[in-house]
């Protein structure tokens, strides 16, 4: 049975009067039953102090955590019916694989036999059913990392939080394990939240997105959402790799300009000056573009080339393909879909239309 | 390329045996003259030098410095004060390691408004003369009914001890990664259940030092002995001053040797058998899972 979450009007501030810190402002979100939602932010954005507050590991300084409707601010952790997958995993080193999959069924005095029944099946979910004797410190990484997602999914709780659970782990594995957890929830169909610093993740795992950043969700929305429609330039930025490109100018009379550079676009009527997002993927080398600029830097990926131009207008990184042959001093015209740009106001950073 | 270790030692590495063996030689010298005196009998006492093995292994000083000696006006020997020791110690010893445990757990893994503080003050009895505390822990002694009771020295040595084992333990469980105790929160446990299940169990190493640093400080101690115990509660410390000061004409040097080997013996035992433990107690690094 998957439950809503909602997250209503959560404060959290650490210490008390002129010293304390605000690590969470006014977040709000309401998370559909089954619905799998990521918190990503860089470190000390507040994700985690969010995620333990939905644990009960860590109490709100104003507001409500709703699951299935029912206010749990307050109530001890083991009361909430949550699961949780560690950064560390937090095997229990002492306990063999199966007692720590059972521990939990253990505290709720679920009787031995049935517990065992629940074991081997996620055991077998997870293709560690040959571990099951073996001590913590006996598996591998990703081992490691199995027996803590079988350790939350035999509770069969309300709520998953996952905790970075990925960041431990090689490149390889982590992709693997990546595709498993959305196997996983896909199979279960268990609310989930999960904190993650890496955008990748975010957008392979995520139904939803909450982007942060000092304790403020800058925006929630689908992965589409975020990608296509960020909402300032902080979300634009952070997610994207490379990094979508900023390039400031004006907006005069509905016409986007930078002086000195012969890039014109029609751009939303603005008093202020504005800036242009540009991804990498949607900025064009094409021989009699106006723009012109001169090739930097060519980085070979393997799929894809990533070609740094330094321009009038700044400088900019675009993605090719790897048919691309550009040279480092080569002189190329660059250019721009009006479909593909991105309107920023330049103070307050603002999507603009 | 790592060299090819040598079949002969270097010099320096003899020189380094050489002092070792030197110091090992030096400490237990003592011990060594202990020993062989205790089987001299009077007469051999005087005619051979202390460090000349004797003639014959003759028990007799051992007996009575265990079961006949005087130790002022009774002469029975060490055996009352080696049990009212046995007795002291053996409680004392558990429950100043239990309670300093839970200490340890609460003051690390669950932290509160003040713990650290707390922590601070409570590092102040590891460094405290206990001669301060003598006055006014006879007053409470006497309060509680406890006077010259051996209860009343396991309640001294458990609050005499339980800093120095709170401090073992609060350092030992720093390295105890908090999000093992979340983990085990989540999972429904409590606090008494993640104290048994999850963190006594990764305690083994410590525990051995705790028992065997507060084993060896309550057997072994003087003051608290002599301060509040009562005829019938000295501990074997106190009796083996008694024994030595009894004096009658000759002084009985073979006697008092195997006395003092015998007030001695439980701590080198234990040491013996667990000292390993203790070093490796000392010298653990972080839990890893």
């Amino acid at each position: 049975m998957a439950s809503s979450l909602d997250i209503a009007g959560i404060n959290k501030r650490f210490g008390k009067g002129d010293k304390s810190v605000e690590v969470l402002r006014k977040v709000d979100i309401h998370v559909a039953p089954g619905e799998f939602l990521i918190l990503v932010g860089p470190s000390g954005c507040g994700k985690s102090t969010l995620l333990n507050i939905i644990a009960g590991l860590d109490e709100p300084t104003e507001g409500e955590i709703r699951i299935g409707g029912k206010n749990v601010v307050g109530m001890p952790p083991r009361d909430r019916d949550i699961a949780m997958v560690f950064q560390s995993y937090a095997l229990y080193p002492t306990l063999s694989v199966a007692d720590n999959i059972g521990f939990a069924l253990e505290m709720r005095k679920m009787p031995k036999a049935e517990r065992q029944k629940r074991i081997d099946e996620v055991a077998t979910m997870l293709q560690i059913s040959h571990l099951l004797d073996r001590r913590p410190s006996q598996l591998s990484g990703g081992q490691r990392q199995r027996v803590a997602m079988g350790r939350a999914l035999a509770r069969q709780p309300q709520l998953f939080l996952f905790d970075e659970p990925l960041s431990n782990l090689d490149a390889k594995l982590r992709v693997e394990m990546r595709a498993e957890i959305k196997r996983l929830h896909q199979a279960s169909g268990i609310t989930s939240v999960y904190v993650t610093h890496d955008q990748v993740e975010a957008m392979t795992l995520g139904s939803r997105i909450a982007v942060m950043k000092g304790g403020v969700v800058q925006q929630l929305g689908t992965p589409d959402d975020i990608y296509n429609r960020p909402a300032n330039t902080y979300v634009a930025t952070f997610i994207g790799s490379p990094t979508m490109n900023l390039l400031r100018g004006a907006a005069t009379g509905g016409q986007f300009g930078i002086q000195g550079a012969a890039l014109n676009l029609a751009a939303p009527a603005s008093a202020n000056e504005v800036l242009l997002g540009v991804r990498p993927e949607h900025l064009v080398i094409q021989e009699t573009a106006p723009w012109r600029g001169r090739v930097s830097v060519v980085e070979p990926t393997g799929p894809d080339t990533y070609v740094m131009v330094d321009t009038a207008a700044g400088s900019v990184t675009l993605r090719t393909d790897a048919q691309t042959r550009v040279q480092p001093g080569d002189a190329v015209g660059l250019a721009v879909e009006p479909a593909n740009a991105h309107w920023f106001d330049a103070s307050s950073e603002n999507r603009l239309a | 390329m790592t060299a090819k270790p040598s079949v002969f030692p270097s010099v320096g590495r003899l020189l380094v045996y050489g002092v070792l063996a030197l110091a090992t030689a030096f400490f237990l010298l003592p011990l060594y003259a202990m020993l062989v005196t205790s089987f001299k009998d009077a007469e051999e006492i005087r005619s051979t030098s202390l460090l000349a093995l004797p003639g014959s292994l003759n028990w007799s000083a051992w007996g009575t410095a265990w079961s006949t000696a005087c130790t002022g006006v009774d002469c029975n020997g060490l055996r009352p004060f080696f049990w009212n020791s046995v007795a002291m110690a053996v409680p004392a010893v558990l429950i100043s390691t239990v309670w300093g445990a839970l200490n340890g757990y609460v003051l690390s893994l669950w932290k509160f408004r003040g713990s650290d503080t707390l922590f601070g003050l409570l590092l102040f009895g590891v460094f405290m003369p206990f001669q301060v505390v003598l006055l006014p822990m006879s007053q409470v002694l006497g309060w509680l009914g406890l006077s010259s009771s051996i209860t009343g020295l396991v309640l001294v040595h458990c609050l005499a001890g339980l800093a120095g084992t709170t401090l073992f333990f609060r350092n030992y469980y720093a390295a105890i990664p908090q999000e093992l105790v979340n983990a085990a929160r989540m999972d429904g446990a409590g606090f008494w259940q993640i104290f048994w299940r999850i963190v006594l169990p990764l305690s083994t190493p410590i525990v051995m030092v705790a028992l065997i640093w507060q084993f060896t400080n309550i057997w072994n101690d003087f003051l608290f002995g002599v301060v509040f115990s009562g005829t019938e509660s000295k501990p074997i410390t106190v009796g083996l001053n008694n024994l030595a000061n009894t004096s009658s004409s000759v002084k009985a040097y073979n006697v008092d040797m195997a006395a003092a080997i015998i007030a001695g013996l439980p701590t080198m035992v234990i040491y013996v058998l667990a000292g390993k433990f203790f070093v490796r107690g000392l010298t653990a690094g972080a839990v890893k899972g």
